[in-house]
């Protein structure tokens, strides 16, 4: 096998940040250091290198809803956005609450080979949250992440139950968080846009009940716990609190809340319609900063692909979702304050981590795998297009800094400035 | 103006420029033959994804009242019921040769949707509880008709304001227009944020009944929630129903006013809403006057062309 080599980036090691050469060999990193020369050369002059990056948080729509996206356009969409590993939400059809569907995915995942795809279990079967999934098939499948994503574990004892059978394995709880008293009938943030439109809102609250409660479970069960798409400011104190407390509790923001507020609703164009939804600009404030300084631990992107079909109706009509995959570490980087080790921290290192997952999220070193990312923090691009199946990115047309140069995974490079490999 | 959407953003000389028109068309439905060759052969087309007897019968008598031809749809006996998408059914209507829509859909925003697929005005004639702009000017014309001008009243909502497209399009009308507008209603039936709205919110209506030189009634729409966001009609009536007591404590000059269809006996007592200081029947006249304002101004002249 011929020898890549990254050359003139800035390498974020173990040992700290230096300016180097990295050599990429049989899927390994064989050396660091000035002046290399090999094969196949990519010039990374100012660029960043790091762990390729890790997605605790991605909607591939395999099995079952392949016309919005699937294992292969979702792997070209991460591999173009810099990702090496995503963990694959298990609301499809049939929803990932056995081991067969959840070996499925993997495998579908590693016959695509762009980059390593996870299953996340359901919690209940057929994320119905009536009873329990299969939790040691999911387990024996692979599987160490547990969520019925798309929807909340709305009954506390059940989730209970849940916890108490994962937690002396160390399985990770993913909720979704939201009271569907409070938010149902909702379309969007309730506040001064949902009032000026006459639109049903979404209360801050009805996140935070749900939150408030499972941080109470997490301290009866002692249960590994991980809220997504945390969307309020009350959140981030609430996440601040059950860590000072020392409670085994991980929170993930997406992009998009950290881009947009609900002003971005009052279009009432679809784009902008998510579950949870685009919230105060308090909010969104909190968010930043709670990223910033490690209180969010991950960018998670709920990277949720529908069709232009499903999208071109009126808001109320539309299904919930954006993409994220390509855009994720440039949304993180244009509008947050992350240096380049907090950066690769939020973004591969944290997730992977919370995920269990080997060989990813790891620093780059000498012998270890070449799962890398080259991410120049500096260019400034407007996105217009995308590798994915589905078209609904807020992104386009919207001014960002920052751009994924390459994505090596297992030695290879799997895309290149925005290029996925095929 | 390109569309007719919202009221948001239209400046009191917008607003009064329109009202202007309006009373001109007034003078042409009172002629003998109330009718204009204005728009001949144009077409216009009621699209009411949402039923609607008075302001589908409105418009197109407008628009033939201006000699535009009118096509309308109706959702029960169209391809929407075989699972057409909006975006194709607006393409189907429109490739028969429409020169507007006027649209009224029970989704916020769809007009807005339906301006960005075809190159042609778009009416919003009531989209979700969000916006119901030509209302807005059928009711500040019968008002400014009445009052000379809207500049210094008193005007009170009173009623479902969170679920009312009448009511966010006249405050945004009124308060451009001068008015001082009051929102009173329990707070369940109140914006969440009334911040937004240049108007103040008030829970208790006998508190400030007496202080208004109009008093606009929202239907009660009992398909809105009903027992969770009020515990009875009865209990409604009694607290914000416009009964026979409280029109005798109104300024004997106050004016009523309701945007129809009425519940009589709860929102509104029977007597009043037949009293001569009930405007009502004048709003239904001025809605036919507004909207041919609005489609002359959208297809008239040659701006358009």
């Amino acid at each position: 096998m011929s020898d890549l080599i990254l050359a003139k980036g800035t390498v974020l090691t173990a040992q700290g940040i230096e300016e180097a050469d990295v050599r990429i060999r049989d899927g390994s990193i064989a050396e660091i250091g000035p002046g290399l020369e090999g094969d196949e050369t990519i010039d990374c002059e100012g660029a960043w290198i790091g762990p390729g990056l890790v997605d605790l948080h991605a909607h591939f729509r395999e099995p079952g809803q392949e016309w919005k996206e699937d294992i292969a356009s979702g792997s070209r969409a991460a591999a173009a956005g810099g990702f090496t590993a995503a963990f694959a939400m298990p609301n499809t059809e049939p929803a990932t609450d056995s081991g067969h569907v959840a070996r499925f995915v993997a495998s579908r995942g590693a016959e695509v080979g762009l980059i390593e795809v996870l299953p996340v279990g359901a919690i209940t079967k057929g994320r119905a949250g009536k009873e329990l999934a299969h939790l040691d098939e999911l387990w024996a499948a692979g599987v160490r992440v547990f969520s019925d994503d798309g929807d909340v574990v709305e009954d506390a004892g059940l989730l209970r139950q849940a916890m108490d059978y994962l937690a002396e394995r160390g399985g990770v709880i993913s909720q979704h968080a939201v009271d569907i008293g409070l938010s149902s009938g909702g379309f969007m943030h309730e506040g001064s846009v949902s009032s000026l439109l006459g639109m049903y809102g979404i209360p801050s609250a009805a996140d935070d009940v749900i939150l408030a409660r499972d941080i109470r479970l997490v301290e009866m069960t002692g249960a590994r716990y991980h809220v997504q798409h945390l969307s309020t400011a009350t959140g981030v104190e609430l996440i601040a609190a059950a860590k000072a407390k020392g409670l085994p509790v991980t929170a993930e923001v997406t992009p998009h809340h950290l881009a947009f507020d609900h002003t971005a609703a009052q279009t009432t164009d679809p784009v902008y319609k998510m579950m949870p939804p685009l919230r105060s600009g308090e909010d969104r404030d909190a968010l930043r900063r709670g990223l910033e300084d490690g209180t969010v631990d991950i960018v998670g992107t709920d990277h949720a692909p529908h069709a232009a079909h499903e999208k071109e109706v009126p808001w109320e009509h539309a299904p919930n979702g954006v993409l994220g995959l390509e855009w994720a570490a440039t949304v993180a980087n244009t509008f947050t304050d992350l240096d380049q080790a907090a950066f690769f921290d939020r973004l591969a290192v944290a997730p992977a981590r919370i995920g269990q997952l080997d060989g990813q999220g790891m620093m780059p070193e000498v012998g270890g795998p070449a799962n890398l990312v080259v991410f120049d923090p500096n260019i400034e691009w407007t996105p217009t297009t995308t590798v994915s199946k589905s078209e609904n990115s807020p992104y386009f047309g919207l001014p960002l800094r920052g751009k994924v140069i390459a994505t090596v995974y297992q030695g290879r490079v799997t895309a290149l400035d925005g290029v996925p490999a095929s | 103006m390109n569309h007719f959407l919202t009221i948001e953003g239209l400046t009191a000389g917008d607003l009064n420029g329109l009202l202007d028109d309006a009373d001109e068309f007034v003078e042409v439905l009172h002629r003998p033959i109330p009718k204009v060759p204005a728009l001949r052969g144009k077409t216009v087309a009621t699209m009411f994804f949402e039923p609607s007897t008075r302001t589908k019968m409105s418009f197109e008598k407008a628009a033939k009242a201006l000699s535009a031809d009118t096509m309308s749809f109706s959702p029960g006996t169209s391809s929407l019921s075989k699972g057409e998408s909006l975006k194709d059914t607006v393409l189907t209507i429109k490739a028969m040769g429409t020169d507007a829509m006027v649209v009224r859909h029970k989704a916020t925003g769809a007009p807005w949707r339906i301006a960005e697929w075809i190159d042609q005005p778009v009416l919003n004639a009531g989209d979700g509880a969000h916006q119901h702009p030509t209302q807005a000017l059928l009711d500040s014309l019968t008002i400014r008709q009445h009052f000379g001008t809207l500049k210094g009243l008193k005007i009170g909502i009173v009623g479902d304001i969170r679920h009312s497209r009448v009511a966010r399009s006249d405050i945004q009308a009124f308060s451009t227009l001068g008015a001082d507008v009051t929102m009173v209603a329990p707070r369940t039936l109140l914006p969440v944020d009334t911040e937004v709205f240049d108007a103040t919110a008030k829970e208790n209506l006998d508190e400030v009944l007496a202080d208004f030189d109009v008093v606009y009634v929202l239907r009660v729409q009992a398909e809105r929630g009903g027992a969770s966001v009020f515990p009875s009609l009865s209990e409604y009536t009694d607290r914000y129903g416009i009964t026979r007591e409280r029109f005798a404590r109104l300024k004997p000059e106050a004016i009523v006013l309701h945007p129809g269809p009425m519940n009589r006996g709860v929102e509104i007592d029977g007597a009043v809403a037949d009293d001569p200081r009930a405007l009502i029947l004048d709003q239904v006249f001025n809605g036919v006057a507004v909207r041919m304002a609005v489609l002359f101004r959208l297809l008239g002249g040659e701006s358009n062309e």
